[in-house]
């Protein structure tokens, strides 16, 4: 019954939108091709709800009312000012490549002093010359994947980056991702990523735009993380407050290298930040953190899959969330532990903190084990601010108002400060004041 | 400055009765010290005065500067100059003992109508003070009171009170935990703030404090009440004789 209602269905507005929107873009070429397919995948399942486990705190039949059509380029001028939004890591020399309303720029982007170490082409150029680059993962298939599918069909551009066997790179390397304009639009990349091995570098995502804009991002990331290599992989989402923000994350960590993610996320109406992550190689280790600041009427979620499917990896995972007036925060962990995955550890702890009586926070830790020698746990809290604390500051003068915004902050620094980058820690807590209006820091 | 007139009041959560018709006067300048056994009341009352919400007041007032003090919340009750220093100063991770101070000490300032103060003023006015109280430029980078020993929270709580200069200081149970050359420069601390604006309470169950701090007024309190009052000498006749005949007598 469930499966011939679920055939017939009729489609959500968002849907019939998407349709719409992958009707408009059609063209004989092979490119095309590739992308009927990958939405054939999609409408297959439509949109993801509450009945799809993984999918089951973010419905976004519900959540996503809409889907606005590819955006179009912005002028040189609206794109400049919107980069200008895009400064989160503005205290750290850093090279950057942007992309505004789903296009590179190559005017405002910067790579000087990288040329030796680096590689970089834009996919854009790839897919106008018909390359065939939308390849599929072995982390995650269209079928199941409604980010990826969604991304396959409607993918304008990206940074295919490939980092030299051995390079340290001299200073860290930002994608920007901007939307410029009033109008909603979709700006959808795909980017590939290869360190190789031994290489060393810290990498940067930055998403903003406009609020009040009902855009929506989608991009996926291919990670390819060679022998020994060490990257530090920071994501600071920070998209306009209509924005839906739809982000996956590939990464195969080869033997012995060490990758170490965060995810700062503060901005979007809706949005989804998943990793899915492999181990390859053995002696590999990752350490997974994040924080995440969700405010009004915000859905942030963040899910990650951690694949032990080799021996002797180790992954730490360390999230932390303050979810204020009618907000709701997602986190969903899982570590899976093959067979042969002896000597894994595994680690993951989530906290949130709860502001208001109608906050929300879901909390869904989970380990499979298949192997018999390993040391794995997990933990999850959610509380409410320390009362004595509060008092405590209140009694020396502080309102409660900026005494709990303190608080906050010094939960979500317990996450950052775990970064091995001083100037990654002082970016992210200096925003983190920010979002949390709060005068900055006295040291 | 201070009056608590049958004062009574009981743990919100349990009802539990803590005070029980508690009067006590202090005039400008001048120091009381509150002696007591333990359990009589006296760190509820530095809480109340305070403004902690775990307790009820059901009858009484306390009148503050000619304003009645329970109508304030915690922050406006130390914007008007009351502080106490706490028996257990909290540790707070993540809250820099610098940022906090100088967090404090604005909100202060912006609740009074005067200007913030700025970085550098603030840098130089925490480090005149806190050299005096042995207050390493390290602790002070530290999270507030996190990783600090007994002595070192007791003499931060002293630091911001000189920063914060209030008009009332309630200090309850400063001495508890601190070895003989902690106390004294806390005690110093205290008695460099003496002054005819500033009236101070000191709390404590042992006289020993009150060898440094020495009081003007010596009050006596059980089951939730004074029971005596007097001068010095009182402190030295509780040395002498402990609280087991007020115990009794209340």
């Amino acid at each position: 019954m469930m499966a011939g209602a679920e055939r017939t269905r009729t489609r959500t507005r968002a849907e019939e939108a998407l349709a719409r929107n992958f009707a408009a873009l059609a063209s004989d070429d092979a490119v095309h091709e590739m992308r009927s397919q990958a939405f054939d995948a999609f409408m297959e399942k439509g949109l993801p709800h509450r009945r799809v486990e993984d999918w089951k705190y973010t419905d976004l039949r519900a959540l996503m009312s809409d889907a606005p059509p590819p955006a179009s380029p912005a002028s040189p001028q609206a794109a400049e000012e919107a980069l200008a939004r895009a400064d989160v890591f503005a205290g750290i020399d850093r090279a950057r490549i942007v992309f505004v309303n789903g296009q590179f720029l190559p005017a405002l982007s910067d790579l000087k002093g990288l040329e030796e170490d680096v590689e970089f082409a834009s996919f854009g150029r790839f897919l106008a010359g018909g390359g065939a680059l939308l390849v599929a993962t072995d982390q995650a298939d269209e079928a199941e994947a409604p980010v990826l599918a969604l991304n396959g069909a409607f993918v304008t551009d990206g940074a295919v980056l490939r980092i030299r066997e051995g390079a340290k790179l001299a200073r860290p390397l930002e994608i920007v991702t901007v939307y410029a304009g009033a109008e909603p639009g979709l700006q959808t990349l795909r980017h590939q990523v290869s360190v190789g091995d031994g290489a060393e570098a810290v990498i940067l995502q930055s998403y903003v735009g406009p609020d009040d804009v009902a855009y929506h991002t989608n991009a996926v990331t291919d990670v390819r993380i060679g022998k020994g290599a060490k990257v530090k992989w920071v994501k600071a989402q920070e998209e306009g407050n209509k924005a839906v923000h739809l982000g996956l994350d590939l990464p195969r960590v080869d033997a012995d290298a060490v990758f170490d993610p965060f995810l700062f996320a503060a901005g979007s109406a809706v949005a989804r930040a998943e990793i899915r992550l492999i181990f390859d190689g053995e002696g590999a280790s990752a350490g997974i953190r994040g924080a995440t600041i969700a405010r009004g009427r915000q859905h942030l979620d963040t899910t990650l899959i951690v694949d032990h499917a080799v021996p002797e990896c180790t992954s730490q995972e360390f999230f932390k969330a303050a979810i204020d007036d009618e907000a709701k925060g997602v986190f969903q962990g899982r570590i899976n532990v093959w067979r042969d995955a002896q000597k894994t550890e595994g680690k993951m702890m989530s906290q949130a903190l709860l502001l208001s009586e109608s906050a929300e926070f879901d909390n869904k830790p989970e380990l499979e084990i298949f192997a018999d020698d390993v040391v794995c746990g997990h933990g999850a809290t959610c509380g409410q601010i320390d009362e004595e604390m509060l008092f405590f500051m209140r009694s020396r003068g502080v309102p409660m108002e900026e005494a709990e915004r303190l608080l906050v902050h010094a939960f979500l620094a317990e996450a950052i400060e775990e970064i091995a980058d001083e100037d990654v820690i002082e970016a992210l807590e200096a925003r983190t004041r920010r979002w949390l209006s709060l005068a900055s820091e006295v040291r | 400055m201070l009056e608590i007139d049958n004062l009574h009041a009981k743990v919100a959560e349990d009802d539990t009765e803590i005070l029980r018709g508690l009067s006590l006067k202090v005039g400008p300048g001048e120091v009381h010290a509150i002696m007591g056994p333990n359990g009589s009341g006296k760190s509820t009352l530095s809480y109340i005065l305070a403004g902690k919400e775990d307790y009820d007041v059901t009858d009484g007032s306390i009148t503050y500067k000619g304003e009645d003090l329970l109508e304030m919340e915690p922050d406006e009750r130390a914007a008007a100059g009351v502080f106490l220093a706490f028996q257990y100063p909290i540790e707070i991770p993540g809250v820099g003992t610098m940022t906090f101070l100088k967090t404090a000490m604005n909100a202060q300032r912006r609740a009074r109508g005067e200007p913030e103060l700025t970085t550098p003023d603030f840098m130089r006015q925490v480090r005149e003070l806190a050299g005096a109280l042995n207050i390493t430029p390290d602790m002070l980078k530290r999270p507030l009171n996190v990783g600090f020993s007994g002595g070192e929270k007791k003499r931060n709580e002293i630091l911001q009170m000189a920063l914060l200069a209030p008009s009332l200081c309630v200090m309850d149970e400063t001495d508890s935990g601190l070895d003989i050359d902690a106390l004294r420069i806390v005690a110093d601390g205290v008695n460099r703030m003496r002054s005819p604006e500033r009236s101070i309470i000191v709390i404590t169950h042992y006289q020993r404090l009150l060898e440094y701090i020495v009081p003007d007024h010596v009050h006596v309190m059980s089951r939730g009440r004074i029971v005596k009052s007097g001068g010095r000498e009182l402190a030295l006749e509780l040395e002498e004789n402990g609280y087991a005949e007020y115990v009794e007598a209340a």
